[in-house]
């Protein structure tokens, strides 16, 4: 359990090993960069956005190839396998990759291209398509929809608003061109909103005809066509078919491409390293000659880099302490069991300046709290094996998710404990299935006793965990008091508590009223009684006098603010009554599992019985246990960040974020890693 | 008709009805609520699913706690199992139910309530998720200690 110690360290070297020295940094990814000058004359910084830009716009490219292979041959993903994690790869493989950089860079463009023409392919055919369809009103035309006669004749084509007939029409023209001698209508054809017509007249009262049309509604069509539609019908469908012939061709094409998939990851992943280092690059204050580069380094690997870079790229490197008012990024260094705990930490915050590491202890609790919150041993089992099986299957996921897997898993472990210890095994399947199966009740007795029989019992036994979680705060309090040389501070913000505290449990014990709800009797010798009082009486004295102690000789509002301190003790109260969640989520997990046992058991015992028992039983499990198990995993952190946290940590700290090789694809093994 | 109301077993059965029916409709409001943003915001990020989700659940727990409250106290009253209790048991039972029911109600509603404003953080920091779990758990708080009461109550009468 430690938060690693930094330091700075500052490098000034050649420009001609800029970029090694860069790419010998980004390969180690232990140093986060952070450059602070106090005066920033005479350097310069040298204008890397533009090949910045190229290098994140070609991975972007790759990327956008990769998502159109996703569309056109997508590969098979399993419901894990955002699980497995990056795949590690040769570095071999990866250099040949930068090698081929242009020629894979040529092929997501052309795939990008290719499906940039699919769009345009498609998107022709359906304009086809809209064509054809506006067309279908006309097929029984046989002249072009634009023809408008012969010398002597005239043809009006277009459309009355309006579902007409024959006659209709003829009586409009009747009505409003009265003189024409001779008129031919035809109706081409009729939908729901227009009618589709040809009228064929004298030229010369060619416009009498049409104005008495127009009287109706007439109107020619937006665009006439100078082709007979059912030809044009016939062309647009020949068209239409080898727009969709190419389109076909170019996904083909596309899924022919899949093949280079793994090229073009590692590609991405190449152009993104590169654009990080231009990055970094385009920050460094740079001389004619020189550059120079700053930032934190853990204090274990220090010395390697410092050595490292002055032997093989003769750059002056000096390390440099951590100043007081410098706040250095942090890093958490804790053995594989509390590493587990990490991820809960960070959640809440990392130890911010001055505090420790918590996690080791937070972890154990954690661990503890978790399994008396779900306490049946057959879901802890099932936890811990199902997480176990991830661990084992997936050797390649994400630290972060490893953590918390791993932290389930000793979740689960701790949970098998505490239901054997309960006698929970799936509730109270074994009695139940005796019972309605086999006819005579077996039952496995718990090895401590069973909360749902003793609820009181478990009361006070979850008031005392709790009452254990936060003294242990209490003492990380101390500890970092000590450690920081305040003795005062620790005596008066906990000695005092704790005497306090203990005082006040001693005297509640012995007392008739804990008796009648814990159902246990303390009988303590007089002494201990006495020194009971006396542990109260001086911690509560002690904490109205000495709260308020950097008020020195104010002593109205020292004791004023010692009083306030003192009516802290309520909220030790709702601290400690908060664990009662203990017992409250323990019991449901047990009564629930007995619901849905019961439910199976209600169709006998035959052997539909025994189907429906066991349909009822797999489904009703799965849902106590993934209820549960959300609710043992809010709680727990609310008890470890609420209650625990509350009592000495602030967290705040900034995490170390070192520059690397941050890849989306793979990842690169290497030769030496520190 | 008055027989009815001497009958200790029609008001332990009303107990147990109001610890179902007043928590269950508390989560069904508030595991709602949540739901409706907790939609909304994978509309927009499909990838926030799961962490919405189980800000979506968190007001659910109230109905679980009364269904627990129900079938303890049926196990007890000669529904299914147990023996029918006399009036005086019958209305302690009826008393013993109370808290889950009212506080499941009351604090269900609320934490669908504050399930909505942390998913409203999920939305805008995902990172923030653990903290934003916390402000929803507050709440229950209130609805373990009514469970707590009623548990205690029906074991201890």
């Amino acid at each position: 359990m430690a938060v690693l110690q930094m330091q700075r360290i500052n490098i000034c070297a050649l420009k001609k090993n800029r970029k090694a020295i860069l790419e010998r940094l980004q390969e180690l990814g232990a140093m986060e960069i952070d450059i602070r000058l106090e005066d920033d004359s005479g350097y310069m910084t040298m204008d890397v956005s533009n090949s910045r830009a190229t290098f994140e716009k070609k991975a972007q490219t790759a990327d956008r190839a990769l998502e159109i292979f996703q569309r056109y041959a997508p590969e098979k993903a399993g419901m894990l396998a955002s699980l497995a994690g990056k795949p590690l790869i040769d570095k071999s493989l990866f250099d040949d990759a930068a090698q081929n950089q242009e020629s894979y860079i040529d092929t997501a463009e052309r795939i990008v291209t290719l499906d940039k023409q699919v769009a345009e392919e498609t998107a022709r055919a359906q304009k086809y398509r809209d064509q054809m369809e506006a067309l279908v009103p006309w097929l029984g035309l046989t002249v072009p929809v634009s023809y408008s006669g012969t010398r002597r004749t005239s043809v009006l084509i277009g459309t009355i608003a309006g579902a007409v007939n024959l006659e209709s029409i003829y009586e409009l023209i009747g009505k409003f061109a009265p003189d024409v001698e001779a008129v031919d209508v035809e109706i081409i054809s009729t939908d729901r909103d227009f009618t589709y017509l040809a009228v064929v007249c004298l030229a010369e009262e060619v416009q009498a005809v049409e104005d008495a049309l127009r009287a109706g509604g007439f109107a020619k069509p937006a665009q006439a066509v100078d082709k007979i539609p059912a030809q044009y019908q016939k062309e647009l469908q020949r068209e239409m078919e080898a727009s969709l012939e190419e389109v076909k061709h170019l996904q083909e094409e596309i899924t022919s491409l899949a093949g280079e998939r793994q090229n073009l990851r590692l590609v991405s992943d190449y152009y993104r390293i590169r654009a990080e280092k231009y990055e970094v690059l385009g920050r460094l204050p740079q001389t004619a000659n020189t550059f120079a580069l700053s930032g934190y380094v853990p204090a274990k690997d220090a010395e390697r880099i410092v050595r490292e870079l002055s032997d093989d790229f003769g750059a002056a490197v000096e390390l440099e302490q951590i100043r007081e008012e410098e706040e250095a990024p942090v890093l958490l260094k804790n053995n594989r069991f509390a590493e587990s705990g990490e991820g809960v930490l960070a959640s809440f915050g990392l130890p911010g300046k001055g505090e420790v590491d918590p996690t080791m202890i937070m972890t154990v609790f954690y661990v503890f709290l978790f399994g008396l919150m779900l306490s049946d041993a057959a879901y802890g089992l099932i936890v811990a094996v199902a997480c176990g099986v991830l661990l084992m299957k997936f050797p390649r996921m994400s630290l972060n998710m490893k953590k918390s897997i791993r932290l389930f898993f000793w979740c689960g472990l701790s949970t098998l404990f505490w239901g054997i210890m309960f006698g929970g095994y799936f509730g109270d399947a074994v009695n139940v299935i005796s019972r309605t199966f086999f006819g005579k009740e077996v039952s496995i007795p718990p090895l401590w006793f069973a909360p749902l029989d003793e609820p009181m019992r478990m009361l006070v036994w979850s008031l005392f965990f709790g009452l254990i979680h936060l003294y242990t705060g209490l003492f990380v309090k101390a500890y970092m008091y000590i450690r920081d040389g305040k003795i005062l501070d620790a005596v008066c913000d906990v000695g005092f508590w704790l005497l306090l505290l203990t005082g006040l449990v001693l005297i509640l014990m012995p007392t008739e009223i804990f008796a009648s709800i814990s159902q246990m009797t303390f009988v303590f010798p007089e002494p201990v009684n006495m020194l009971a009082k006396g542990m109260a009486i001086v911690g509560a004295v002690g904490i109205l006098l000495m709260s308020g102690r950097d008020k020195k000789n104010n002593w109205g509002l020292r004791i004023a603010l010692g009083a306030y301190d003192l009516y802290g003790i309520t909220s030790w109260l709702s601290d400690i009554l908060s664990y009662s969640r203990l017992l409250a989520l323990g019991l449901a997990t047990g009564v629930i599992a007995s619901v849905f046992n019961q439910m199976g058991s209600m169709f006998g015992s035959g052997i539909i019985g025994a189907i429906l028992f066991a349909v009822v039983f797999i489904i009703g499990h799965a849902f106590n246990i993934a209820i549960n198990l959300l609710g043992a995993y809010v709680h727990t952190c609310r008890l470890q960040y609420v209650e625990f946290f509350g009592k000495f940590y602030e967290g705040g700290g900034r995490e170390f974020n070192p520059f690397r090789s941050n890849t989306k694809y793979v990842d690169v093994k290497e030769e030496t890693r520190i | 008709m008055s027989e009815l109301f001497t009958n200790g077993q029609v008001w332990a059965l009303l107990g147990v009805a109001l610890a179902v029916i007043l928590s269950g409709c508390g989560s069904a409001y508030g595991v709602g609520v949540a739901g409706q943003a907790a939609a909304g915001v994978v509309t927009e990020d499909p990838s926030k699913f799961a962490k919405v989700l189980i800000l979506q659940l968190l007001p659910g727990t109230q109905g679980i706690y009364g269904l627990l409250v129900a079938f303890v106290t049926l196990s007890r009253i000669g529904i299914l199992g147990g023996t029918a209790p006399d009036l005086v048991h019958g209305l302690l039972t009826f008393a013993a139910c109370l808290p889950i029911g009212i506080v499941g109600l009351v604090s269900a509603r609320h934490q669908g309530r504050t399930s909505v404003a942390s998913i409203g953080i999920v939305a805008k920091k995902p990172e923030q998720f653990a903290k934003s779990m916390l402000f929803p758990a507050m709440v229950e708080t209130y609805a373990i200690l009514a469970l707590l009461v009623s548990i205690l109550a029906i074991f201890s009468i």
